[in-house]
């Protein structure tokens, strides 16, 4: 068992005060930027490449590797930028909104920090339009932030300028992915760029660009606290670090934790500490184990750990740390019903497949719950999310970017993972949990 | 053209919040700063008016085509005047386990309206995920969130809307 001996990203979410610069400085906010301004820029990066630090995102790409991609001045003299991915709308996570909220300070400072090392002179914050308050918060710390001259001409009163100003979206979930958001951040609707090139080489304005999550930046200024080393030994495998995680849906406390990646799916669902199991008489039916996008993952397979490379081999993936569990009184066919529909409203509709494909699998599996479901239609179900996403479990099939695989994925892991419920509702003409289908929680009350 | 879109007072101060806004941008990229023009002209209007967006349009160096591209693409923006109250309503997996369909139900009966209407005084809509999943079932009034909500908070909401 592994509760976390002791945290680090949340480690200041209950003090008083904290998303103000006096407290924020007055614990040791801001010592790190000025101890990274005084490395070189690659020191910099090596030390974030030695911590192991992996992105937060949802890919767990190696953030440093990913800071080295940014070519040199040399062979590319145009300015670079950081852009903050801060848009947070992957189903089952809440997480980054928490630190904007309680620390956004911490998240400034890892800003400059990674403008430094990437030789960036202006960052972009872009964060969903439905985040009022945590977006209010992060303005007002920015601006403490420049009136102290930590940001503008020469940050620290070094000669390294840095500019950080917050974009707000307007609402769309493609708007996450790092190439539609710099469309958006280009005020244009969030229409995913071909890859390649990369936003490392062609991003923001056709300039060098890295795109990181909220997490991942606020989790630079602990690397250089406590030394790379240290954050690459408190993580797991090839994962530095710890990692915030949301637990919804049927456990009797859904939170969000900062969890050490040797905890396992099942000890976030039933420890004390985190999730507290399910009321008495239920069980685990599934767990998505990473927001909606990850494939489902059945009550048999919740040994596997929270780390980014643990997912493999049973075919999922660790995501963005949104865990939503489903007890065995719920419908699985309307769990993913609602997430059908999500995809499907929200395809940017540049892709065929993805456009048309997503909106079919939403009509079938609601005909299916309604008991209006023939038996072949679970084998089209099965077509359709194959003509998206050819090569599961992962990998660009057909389409322009991952929200494609992202529909289609979680349509193949349910249908097969737990096919006798299609069945049964096809046979029985209705739902067999009848008017109740959301679980033990399910109810208003 | 009928009835100016703003005061003289009101232009100004939209003049004011969208050159600053440009400041943000490289000065060939003012295009660039869309989301947040929208967003201004939206606070002061409570929607984007065809007049407003033109200006928009023409304050950014770009077509008002592009303009209606990007406030048609984001269901934050209304290009049509919406309701008083405008309630979203997260439906989506985690807030589902947690009674987000009872409480959308609820709503519709006490509010005497169906999710998708915008009338005149509640625009009531389903909305995706909310970065609230497990403090659900969640949902925004005119953009303030509330989240673990219970009949009894609830009808505490109802009743600040109906007063
Ligand atoms: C459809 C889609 C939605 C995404 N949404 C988010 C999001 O809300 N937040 C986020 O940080 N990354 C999101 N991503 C991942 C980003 O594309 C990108 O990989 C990430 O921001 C990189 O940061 P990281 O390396 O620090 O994880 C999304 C990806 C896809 C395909
Ligand atoms: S896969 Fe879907 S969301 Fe992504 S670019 Fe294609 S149509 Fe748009
Ligand atoms: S599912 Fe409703 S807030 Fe995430």
């Amino acid at each position: 068992m592994s509760v976390l001996a002791e945290r680090v990203i949340s480690r200041d979410w209950g003090r008083e005060g904290q998303a103000t610069l006096a407290v924020y400085k007055r614990h040791g906010g801001y010592e790190q930027l000025k101890k990274a301004l005084k490395l070189t820029p690659a020191q910099v990066t090596e030390e974030v490449k030695k911590s192991n630090l992996r992105g937060r995102g949802g890919a767990g790409f190696p953030t440093g590797l990913k800071w080295t991609f940014v070519p040199s001045k040399e062979k590319n003299a145009l300015p670079r930028y950081l852009a903050v991915n801060a848009d947070e709308s992957e189903p089952g996570t809440a997480k980054d909104r928490y630190i904007l909220e309680y620390d956004p300070h911490l998240l400034l400072e890892g800003i400059g920090i990674a403008c430094y090392a990437l030789g960036a002179h202006t960052c972009y914050i872009y964060s969903r339009g439905e985040f009022k308050h945590p977006s209010a918060v992060l303005d007002q710390a920015i601006a403490e932030a420049y009136a102290d001259g930590i940001f503008g001409d020469r940050a620290m009163g070094t000669e390294f300028s840095i500019e950080v100003t917050q974009v707000r979206g307007a609402g769309a979930y493609i708007c996450g992915e790092e190439t539609a958001l710099l469309e958006s951040l280009e005020g244009k609707k969030g229409w995913p760029r071909l890859k390649p090139p990369y936003p490392a080489v062609v991003g923001l304005f056709g300039c060098p660009t890295v795109v990181n999550n909220v997490e991942t930046i606020a989790s630079v200024p602990r690397i250089f606290e406590k030394g790379a080393e240290w954050f690459a030994g408190i993580g797991a495998g090839k994962s530095g670090g710890t990692r915030l995680v949301t637990v919804s849906g049927a456990v009797n406390r859904p939170g969000t934790f900062e969890v050490s990646m040797d905890t396992s799916l099942r000890e976030l669902i039933y420890e004390y500490a985190y999730g507290q199991g399910l009321p008495p008489g239920r069980s685990v039916k599934a767990v998505i184990p990473g927001g909606s996008s990850a494939p489902v993952l059945t009550a048999a397979e919740i040994d596997t750990k929270l780390e980014f490379d643990a997912f493999k081999p049973v075919d999922s993936m660790a995501g963005s740390g949104g865990v939503m569990v489903m007890d065995d009184t719920t419908c699985l066919v309307r769990c993913l019903w609602r997430v059908a529909r999500f995809y499907a409203e929200e395809s940017c509709g540049q892709c065929t497949p993805c456009r048309e494909g997503q909106p079919w699998m939403a009509r079938l599996i609601r005909g299916i719950e309604e008991g209006r479901g023939r038996m072949e239609d679970i084998d089209t179900l099965l077509d359709v999310a194959r003509g998206i996403a050819p090569f599961p479990p992962f990998g660009l099939g057909t389409t322009i970017c991952a929200l494609g695989d992202a529909g289609a994925l979680p349509v193949q892991s349910f249908v097969s993972k737990f096919r006798g419920e299609f069945e049964a509702h096809i046979r029985l003409g209705g739902c067999p949990q009848g008017e109740t289908p959301w679980g033990h929680f399910g109810e208003f009350r | 053209m009928g009835e100016p879109l703003f005061t003289p007072a009101e232009q100004s101060a939209f003049n004011e919040g969208i050159a600053k806004l440009l400041t943000r941008y490289p000065s060939d990229r003012s295009s660039a700063a869309m989301l947040p023009a929208l967003r201004l002209l939206q606070k002061m209007k409570g929607w984007l008016p065809p007049q407003g967006m033109e200006q928009v349009a023409e304050k950014l160096g770009t077509t008002t085509t592009a303009v209606y591209e990007v406030a048609t693409f984001y269901v934050m923006y209304f290009t049509e005047k919406p309701g008083t109250y405008v309630i979203d309503v997260c439906t989506n997996l985690a807030c589902a386990l947690r009674g987000a369909e009872g409480m959308l139900a609820y709503l519709e009966q006490k509010l005497k309206t169906k999710a998708g209407v915008n009338g005149p005084r509640f625009y009531l809509r389903e909305t995706e995920c909310l970065a609230s999943c497990a403090t659900a079932p969640c949902l925004q009034i005119n953009e303030d969130h509330h989240e673990s909500l219970t009949k009894e908070k609830l009808d505490a909401l109802i009743a600040g809307m109906c007063t």
